[in-house]
């Protein structure tokens, strides 16, 4: 009798094992992406050409900021490796056709969530990852106070190919004030136009102004404007008709958040694994089946907060830590006043 | 007709359009799977975005084929701009080189060697970035003649109001076709009877007296229009009511006339020296004056070497002012394949329109300085 029961319980773990190995397998063959990204050993990631606090390159060439996480969290749960990413700069002109024509498979470029970004030309933003919203900056001395303040004739420096270059004739127009649009293809050209004196006021997200100031000859004798004039959800973005890569992006950004929500960090998730609490247990792997779903093994989310951290980390690290933004404002979680809400994992 | 001979060209053919089937199928294919739709019909959508600078009135409520339209032709102005600096300092600098005075060839070779050995770009950022920053703010500016503002928000010049222009266009056309006809008859007057008439100074009074008298008598009146400063906000200003040139125009023609100039100096420089020294020598033995020499002999046989490589620097200057991305200016590479291109994500067809417009500037130069070219060519009789 107990000879049977030991070549029963070895009969269910083979079929238990080839059972786990066809599921893996099916979710890879269904990716293209996941299969490719898997071959090659490494994420290939769109980012931009050096925004401090969302992608910015050190002088060793050292990637980091809050979008680049996004990226190192996707190869910690697909290659097991935070590191193996690939990061290629990109321009706001060049960023869509290179998701488009397959030079990379993340963009993660503080880009703007719009209808027909996500609908007309082939893309699929998986979630945000930063809630951003349009504002001015110009210079103290001006005694500008507010928007209000502006006059006809002003002149508005701005990046070429935005969301932005649209909100401002929107804004403009409906105060019924005449302006001078100043466009510029990449954003150290906007700061130094705007720092000569060229215009009389910069406008971008409001994250992209804390974060260009310091780059300004002296910040201090500059001030973001009060008012926010759109909404600028930034998240990342896939090609359309990979649905298992978009969920695999998608779930690694939404781990991060969930993570700082059940408080799981770097320094604590493998204590979390004897949580009491199955949620916690199902984020760090120890209950549940979840990576299975994705064609991961079970300990992707595991890897991504050990390796990453949660959103809350990421966010200390890249954007408060560095005085762009200490405030967190909407980027908070729900639960502390934020609009930070993603889907449970489960 | 020989098949030997047709058959590699046919093949050739052939392969050639393969090559074009198999990219634009692959790009269909590619596209398709992308959920990319392919189509011009967004030219005609509403472009909802601003121009900084533009020549026929545009603003976010027109659509993306009229902003196509700004882009080219402020690409049109500064290569226009550009060619006429860069022509006639290239032919200063060209004849420089070529005189006897050692400081003033030295001078001309020296510019000649700095600014064509500097990438254009590089320029391009210098007189934009570098001299830009020198400038003064609108406030601090000192007026040049009293009306002239050069500012670091651009060139601020006074603007005229017109009353009856037409009338005043008309006196300077009938002015042109009038001194036209007095050249002819001063042509055939000094082949018949060996006479010559003052034709130049005829021409100057004409131009100077028809639009007078439209002044007077037609009731043209025009009047200036000087900017004036204006307050944006304690320490902000601006001009209005003049005419603004944006320093991005100003620096981008700068740099490409003064790029491109160099090319042309050495072009007029070899035309000048591949007329063989007899005919100088010649001409001054029968007693012209050297203005005459210059004028008459030597000019007419350089400009048939000048012509042809001066063709090629004319198109590269209108092909390198899509550098103008760079730095603001708005032209067709910014407007059109900048932020239409974006806004609409239609890259295929905005790159390929972008393409053919270029193409197709480019061939119109070549036509016309070929046209040209071929008038003042040797006419063997």
């Amino acid at each position: 009798m107990f000879k049977y029961l030991k070549q029963l319980t070895s009969l269910v773990a083979v079929v238990a094992v080839l059972f786990t190995f066809t599921t893996e397998t099916m979710a890879a063959k269904k990716s293209k992406t996941l299969k490719n990204t898997q071959k090659k050993g490494f994420v290939r990631c769109g980012v931009s050409q050096g925004l401090p606090g969302f992608s910015n390159a050190d002088a060793a060439g050292n990637w980091t900021g809050v979008d680049v996480d996004v990226c190192r969290a996707v190869a910690a749960a697909v290659l097991g490796d935070a590191n193996k990413v690939k990061f290629t700069p990109l321009s706001a002109k060049e960023r869509f056709t290179a998701l488009t024509s397959n030079e990379i498979d993340i963009l993660s470029r503080n880009t703007t969530w719009t209808l027909s970004r996500d609908a007309d030309i082939g893309l699929t933003f998986v979630g945000v990852n930063f809630y951003d919203g349009q504002g001015f900056m110009v210079r103290k001395n001006s005694g500008y106070s507010s928007v209000n303040d502006f006059k006809n004739g002003i002149s508005a420096c701005t990046n070429l190919g935005t969301t932005t270059e649209l909100n401002m004739r929107d804004f403009f127009n409906s105060k019924g004030i005449s302006y001078e649009p100043v466009t510029f293809e990449k954003a150290d050209e906007v700061v130094a136009a705007y720092d000569a004196g060229r215009c009389d006021t910069y406008t971008t997200d409001k994250s992209g102004l804390a974060a260009q100031r310091i780059k300004l000859s002296s910040p201090d004798d500059h001030i973001v404007l009060p008012e926010t004039i759109s909404k600028e959800p930034l998240g990342p973005v896939v090609r359309q008709g990979d649905s298992v890569w978009e969920d695999i992006v998608r779930w690694s950004l939404n781990t991060m958040i969930e993570a700082e929500e059940y408080g799981v960090t770097s320094a604590n998730a493998d204590s979390m694994k004897t949580s009491d609490n199955p949620a916690v247990k199902r984020l760090v792997g120890a209950e549940g089946e979840l990576g299975a779903a994705l064609g991961l093994d079970n300990d992707w989310s595991l890897r991504i907060i050990k390796q990453v951290g949660n959103y809350g980390e990421s966010y200390k690290r890249n954007i408060a830590d560095t005085g762009i933004l200490p405030d967190r404002g909407p980027n908070e979680l729900w639960t502390k006043g934020g609009i930070l809400y993603v889907p449970p994992a489960r | 007709m020989n098949i030997k001979k047709i058959l590699p060209q046919l093949l050739t053919l052939l392969v050639v359009i393969l090559i074009f089937g198999f990219f634009s199928y692959n790009a269909q294919v590619n596209m398709e799977n992308r959920g990319i739709t392919f189509g011009y019909g967004f030219l005609s959508q509403e472009s909802s975005f601003d121009v900084q600078f533009s020549l026929i009135e545009f603003d976010g409520s027109h659509s993306y084929f009229r902003a196509y339209l700004v882009g080219l032709l402020n690409t049109i102005l500064v290569s226009v701009i550009g060619i006429i600096f860069a022509t006639i300092i290239g032919v200063v600098v060209g004849i420089a080189r070529l005189s006897n005075n050692y400081l003033i060839e030295r001078t001309a070779a020296v510019y000649v060697e700095f600014f064509r050995n500097i990438p254009l770009l590089l320029q391009i950022f210098f007189w934009y970035f570098a001299a830009l920053r020198a400038l003064p703010l609108p406030q601090d500016t000192e007026p040049m003649f009293g009306v002239f503002f050069l500012t670091i928000k651009g060139f601020f010049v006074p603007a005229f109001v017109w009353n009856n222009l037409d009338i005043f266009i008309y006196s300077i056309i009938a002015a042109i076709i009038s001194i036209i006809f007095i050249r002819i008859y001063a042509r055939k007057k000094q082949e018949n009877e060996g006479i010559q008439t003052p034709v130049l100074s005829i021409s100057i009074g004409l131009l100077i007296i028809l639009p007078l008298l439209s002044f007077l008598f037609g009731g043209v009146d025009a009047s200036v229009k000087v900017p004036v400063i204006k307050q944006l906000s304690q320490s902000g200003f601006t001009y209005e009511g003049g005419i603004k040139l944006p320093p991005e125009l100003i620096s981008l023609a700068l740099a490409l006339s003064l790029y491109t100039a160099t090319f042309i100096a050495e072009c007029v420089r070899a035309g000048v020296q591949g007329v063989s020294k007899g005919q100088k020598e010649a001409a001054a033995s029968i007693g012209l004056t050297p203005n005459q020499v210059l004028k008459l002999v030597v000019m007419p046989q350089a400009l048939r070497i000048i012509i042809p490589p001066t063709t090629n620097q004319y198109l590269n200057l209108t092909k390198n002012s899509s550098l103008a991305a760079a730095i603001a200016y708005p032209d067709l590479v910014l407007v059109f394949a900048g932020t239409a291109l974006m806004q609409t994500g239609r890259a295929i067809e905005i790159v390929s329109i972008t393409m053919l417009t270029y193409l197709s500037l480019s061939i119109s130069i070549s036509i016309f300085m070929n046209w040209y070219n071929k008038k003042i060519a040797i006419k063997e009789k």
